[in-house]
């Protein structure tokens, strides 16, 4: 704390000097905006306000992907921050690159203790290196859910939300019997149709175990259940069951469902906050996302972001990042998170204490932990614990082209998957080629 | 007369630096840079690079949906520059003729050339919005008529439509400037003549005008082709399903977004050489046509 008031006393003087010592600063680059954005620059005033050592310097860069853009052009520059909030599509470079502080060897370093055996297997998977070790901080974590609206669904008679698909497509029947003119507001997600998809069905989305076990993969998404998922949504595009609800299409998925135009929408659990906030006329609940019949499920992966720090920094500002990190994990930081936040919390311990203070029992937060409950289905396995794909990003806008020219009428569905696959395959050589010789930590 | 004589002085080259620094730094060393990028795969948080010749340039050309890009951008330069520069002359003779509010148009004209082009692009997507827009009374009369998410032709619209509105203030300065030079005396004397004001136009005013013109012609092309970005981003994200993926949108989603340095640097040099032989294009046979007076 700095004294604004004039010292009238030498002995005053030193020892307002003594306390107001300067603290280590480093700084923190995030990529949330809006409300979330203020969420996390207030995670940095309360860390900064719980201690006097350390002082962390949060800088909102616009959006995930823009994160990591600037903090490559600062870090080239020698100009990059400590810590960086990375969203997983955009961290297979710095994976490789290698410019990165594992957080597991961090805490240690800075004699942190840490319980990793803590975190949710569907979290630390995502997070850790082959040997287990975690490479960066699980802190804002999500996973998809589907939105229903409850008076639609009562009206047409329909008492439960479905958990498979078939259910889910008898519910848009009837809700359309009902005189319900939209069942399914849909965007076309690459995160939610085919990433979270295919974990769920055990289906793998590339080859070497999802790209885990080396960089030579090609994708396999044109071969797995995925199209005749995509197929069936086409159907129901086609026969008027759902509509296609995207901003370049005047009105967003979500608006449309928020307005009652349409009873169903896919979304992160993150969205559940946004919902409370935007007060819906009507009942509305979240289920989790639906698998075929016939499909043993399990579970999905977690979505959002991790925190990363880079290397380059002085030991002073490790430590600081690390007492950071440390305070985030905290139960009262991340309970803090999921209040303000439709994020979930990332270790057993905090779960298992929110659900005994009874927590998911009050309202906004009644449900919220479906998305546990897919998270935690199954232990992870080879193909369900994450994707490691050089230029996700890439291959997102691929598949995210296709699907749009096979709706729009012009190749059909399998021979959209394909050309995406094609296409991705190519972007995953020119990746491994990059990295030629090296391997996923 | 004493002839001027220069010494040589190092203030000279002392006041020129600072502008040859300036161009050095944000052109010349970037441009190096991207030309040697192209040659190689490089690696986004640094730690080296791999030699690969050509090879990034036989993927771009080799891949069918870059010249679908390379056609739209065309398409796209031509279309904002006609417009763009045909409507700044219309607003340009009508504000050389001095009729009422015309310093008040001269300002509102100008202004547009101020506003960021993401900007544009914001405002346009609420006037095509399908669902909101002004274009949406089109979908209210006709439903499902108006769809940028569906119909290429109208997302490339679109964009153009936003695109030339931007250039408009640009052209409008110089076609507005140009009329003005023109002497009073010669416009005056063809009126005594008897020449109707469109006559005058014709036969007196634009032939003058040419230079203006080949000078915006290059410039807006040019312009079309580098600084289109913010437009497309904006208003339809590249697509429906790559309709409105312009070179330089390219560049920025696979280069910032998808972190493909080497590829990325590969399109931003066939770019370059692609508006470098265009504007020669230009210099070569239209300037030929052009009076200087």
């Amino acid at each position: 704390m700095k004294s604004a008031l004039p010292c009238s006393a030498a002995a005053l003087c030193v020892l307002a000097g003594v306390a107001s010592a300067e603290p280590v600063r480093f700084e923190y680059w995030y990529g949330l905006t809006g409300d979330l954005g203020a969420v996390v620059l207030e995670t940095c005033n309360r860390f900064n306000a719980s201690q006097d050592e350390y002082e962390a310097v949060c800088v909102g860069q616009d959006g995930y992907d823009k994160a990591v853009q600037n903090t490559i052009a600062a870090f080239r520059a020698g100009q990059h921050p400590t810590l960086l909030q990375a969203f997983d599509a955009g961290t297979a470079d710095l994976m490789l690159s290698g410019e990165f502080y594992p957080v597991k060897q961090l805490m240690e370093d800075a004699g942190i203790a840490v319980d990793w055996d803590d975190y949710f297997p569907g979290i630390a998977n995502y997070y850790s290196a082959s040997n287990g070790d975690f490479f960066s901080m699980p802190w804002n974590s999500s996973t998809p859910v589907y939105y229903w609206n409850r008076e639609h669904f009562e009206k047409a008679g329909i008492t439960e939300a479905p958990i498979t698909w078939e259910g889910l497509e008898a519910a848009f029947v009837k809700l359309k019997e009902s005189g319900q003119a939209c069942a399914l507001a849909y965007a076309p997600s690459s995160w939610i149709d085919l990433e979270q998809f295919s974990m769920v069905h055990n289906a793998p989305v590339a080859s070497n175990d999802n790209g885990y076990a080396g960089l030579d993969t090609e994708l396999l998404f044109n071969t797995t259940l995925h199209v005749k998922h995509m197929e069936n949504i086409q159907r129901w595009l086609n026969d008027g069951y759902a509509l296609m609800r995207t901003q370049a299409a005047g009105k967003t998925a979500r608006d449309s469902f928020v307005e009652g135009e349409c009873s169903v929408f896919f979304s992160s659990i993150a969205d559940h906050n946004t919902f409370h906030k935007l007060t819906p006329t009507f009942a509305w609940d979240v289920q989790i996302i639906p698998t075929y019949e016939g499909v043993e499920r399990t579970n999905s992966v977690v979505g959002g972001a991790s925190l990363w720090v880079l290397s380059g920094k002085t030991d002073e500002e490790y430590k600081g990042a690390a007492t950071y990190l440390a305070f985030l994990a905290t139960k009262e930081e991340q309970q803090f998170l999921l209040e303000n936040t439709g994020y979930i919390p990332v270790t057993k311990s905090t779960y298992d204490a929110l659900l005994a203070e009874g927590f998911y029992y009050n309202e906004p937060f009644i449900h919220r932990d479906i998305a546990m409950k897919s998270l935690t289905w199954t232990e992870p396995n080879e193909l369900t614990r994450g994707l490691r794909l050089g230029g996700m990003i890439q291959i997102r806008a691929e598949w995210l082209a296709e699907v749009e020219a096979a709706f729009a009428g012009q190749k059909t569905l399998q021979e959209a998957l394909d050309t995406a696959v094609a296409r991705g395959n190519d972007v995953l050589a020119r990746f491994a080629q990059t990295y030629a010789g090296k391997s996923f930590p | 007369m004493r002839r001027a004589h220069f010494k040589f002085s190092w203030i000279v080259p002392a006041l020129l630096l600072p502008q040859l620094l300036v161009i050095f730094v944000f052109f010349y060393w970037p441009s190096v840079q991207a030309l040697y990028w192209a040659f190689t795969l490089e690696q986004p948080w640094g730690g080296g690079n791999t030699w690969v010749g050509f090879e990034n340039f036989r993927n771009i050309m080799s891949d069918p949906y870059y010249w679908g890009s390379v056609r739209v951008s065309t398409i796209y330069a031509l279309a904002t520059t006609a417009l763009a520069m045909g409507m700044a002359l219309v607003l340009a003779v009508f504000v050389d003729r001095q009729l009422v509010g015309s310093r008040v148009w001269r300002v509102a004209t100008i202004w547009p050339y101020a506003v960021a082009a993401p900007a544009v692009g914001l405002a346009f997507q609420f006037v095509f919005n399908p669902g909101a827009g002004i274009f949406s009374y089109i979908n209210a009369v006709a439903p499902g008529w108006w769809d940028l998410s569906k119909y290429p032709w109208q997302a490339v619209t679109a964009i153009v439509i936003a695109g030339a509105w931007k250039q408009v203030a640009y052209s409008f300065i110089f076609f507005l400037a140009a009329l003005q030079s023109i002497p009073r005396s010669l416009i005056e004397a063809a009126a005594m003549d008897g020449a109707r004001p469109m006559r005058r136009m014709l036969d007196l005013q634009l032939p003058l005008l040419t230079p203006t013109f080949f000078f915006l012609l290059v410039i807006n092309i040019t312009d079309s082709f580098t600084d289109s970005f913010g437009i497309v981003d904006t208003l339809t994200g590249g697509g429906p399903f790559r309709a409105t993926e312009l070179m330089v949108y390219r560049i920025y989603a696979d280069g910032f977004r998808g972190f493909d340095y080497s590829g990325a640097a590969a399109q931003s040099i066939i770019l370059m050489v692609l508006v470098m032989a265009l504007t020669f294009i230009q210099f070569r046979y239209i300037e030929r046509r052009v009076h200087y007076s």
